[in-house]
């Protein structure tokens, strides 16, 4: 459910952008990068956007979600692994804790793609 | 001709209830009060560990909680037997407490009394494990609460939380001996992702437990009443 307050988030977000650009272009794609250690769920974001969307300015853009794999770094073991979600987090080769994430925890806006009339070509 | 053109935002989709958060915890720093945020699955008995802590700390610690889990008015009059503020959040059906909905709770606070009297603010966030660990609300310390009843894989399931805690409680250990559940496995569990929490197992039942939480809760508080007064300068 909070998928929905994660939309209006992004869409007030590119709202902003959208309002600073003089020729209101046409938004086709949002990048987003989503982390697999987030309480974020691509497929319940995707589906809050469209019903969010309809009728506003992102009319027809697409929501592009890439995910990121949490990552973890082992001081013991000078190496970086990637722990089960839901079954271990400890370090398979040492049995470390997990201390270090080094990826799975973004929820970013990255870019975002427009059409525009271009008056040089 | 249209031509497809980028352009790089790199914003954090968190930013606004971030900027919120930060905007909150600027106010209890300078009233010189910690906030925590306590946090669980619904029914994992925040409210019961409110009243006891209400009952155990006041007057020497003035609090005031910021009700965010109300299924009735009546978890409110709960606590207000207490002799403490309980300002009620209507979080309508948001499945948890955003920075927003708090600075309001705040405010209302900062409105209705003098908010340097007070040394605690304890948030009860909506019951749920998932993303109340994921919007924070200004608290200084996140406090976890799991119920020996919810099994010794939560912790696994829901990561999130429970590697964000400073402060872990185990409630309801009174039913411990009537349940098949393994305290050393939950403790192993939460301690593969969040090596330095606290743990206490408590019973609000009982009272088990609940002095280590109450120094804890002193300790937290004297502590960065210490850094709030070297900042402000007070
Ligand atoms: N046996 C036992 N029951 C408890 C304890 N703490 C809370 N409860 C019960 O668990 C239920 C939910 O408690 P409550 O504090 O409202 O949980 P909340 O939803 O997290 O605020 C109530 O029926 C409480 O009486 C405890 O330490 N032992
Ligand atoms: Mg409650
Ligand atoms: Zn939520
Ligand atoms: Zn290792
Ligand atoms: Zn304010």
């Amino acid at each position: 459910m909070h998928e929905t307050d994660m939309t209006k988030a992004l869409i007030l977000t590119v709202r902003d952008w959208w309002e600073a650009q003089p020729e209101r272009p046409q938004i086709s794609q949002i990048h987003l990068t989503v982390g697999q250690f987030t309480c974020v769920e691509p497929a319940s974001l995707q589906f809050a956007f469209e019903v969010q969307t309809q009728n506003s300015f992102l009319q027809g853009a697409k929501l592009v979600i890439r995910e990121t794999p949490l990552i973890a770094f082992c001081h013991r073991c000078q190496q970086e692994y990637q722990p089960e979600i839901g079954i271990q987090y400890a370090c398979p080769t040492c049995s470390s804790p997990m201390e270090d994430i080094r990826s799975g925890r973004e929820l970013k806006i990255e870019r975002i793609e427009y059409e525009q009339f271009n008056y040089m070509s | 001709m249209h031509q497809t053109f980028d352009a790089a935002l790199g914003i954090d989709l968190l930013h606004a209830n971030q900027a919120g958060a930060d905007h909150n915890r600027t106010h209890f720093d300078e009233w010189g009060i910690t906030c925590f945020n306590v946090m669980s699955s619904p029914g994992a008995g925040k409210t019961a560990l409110l009243e006891r802590t209400l009952a155990g700390l006041t007057p020497d610690l003035k609090i005031a909680v910021i009700e965010g889990d109300m299924t009735t008015e009546l978890d409110a009059d709960r606590l207000r037997r207490y002799n403490v503020p309980v300002i009620a959040i209507n979080t309508g059906r948001s499945c948890h407490l955003d920075a927003k909905m708090v600075a309001g709770g705040i405010h209302r606070l900062a409105h209705e009394y003098n908010p340097t009297e007070f040394d605690l603010v304890l948030v009860e966030n909506v019951g749920n494990l998932v993303c109340p660990a994921e919007f924070e609300v200004g608290e200084h310390v996140k406090v976890a609460l799991l119920s020996v009843t919810e099994g010794e894989d939560k912790p696994l399931k829901y990561p999130v939380m429970f590697q964000e805690a400073d402060c872990l409680l185990i409630t309801k250990m009174d039913l411990a001996p009537h349940l098949d559940v393994d305290l050393n496995q939950i403790i192993a569990n939460v301690r593969q992702m969040n090596p330095h929490v606290t743990i206490i197992p408590v019973s609000a039942k009982t009272g088990e437990g609940l002095s280590e939480w109450f120094d804890w809760v002193r300790t937290e508080v004297g502590q960065l009443a210490g850094m709030q007064s070297l900042v402000v300068g007070h």
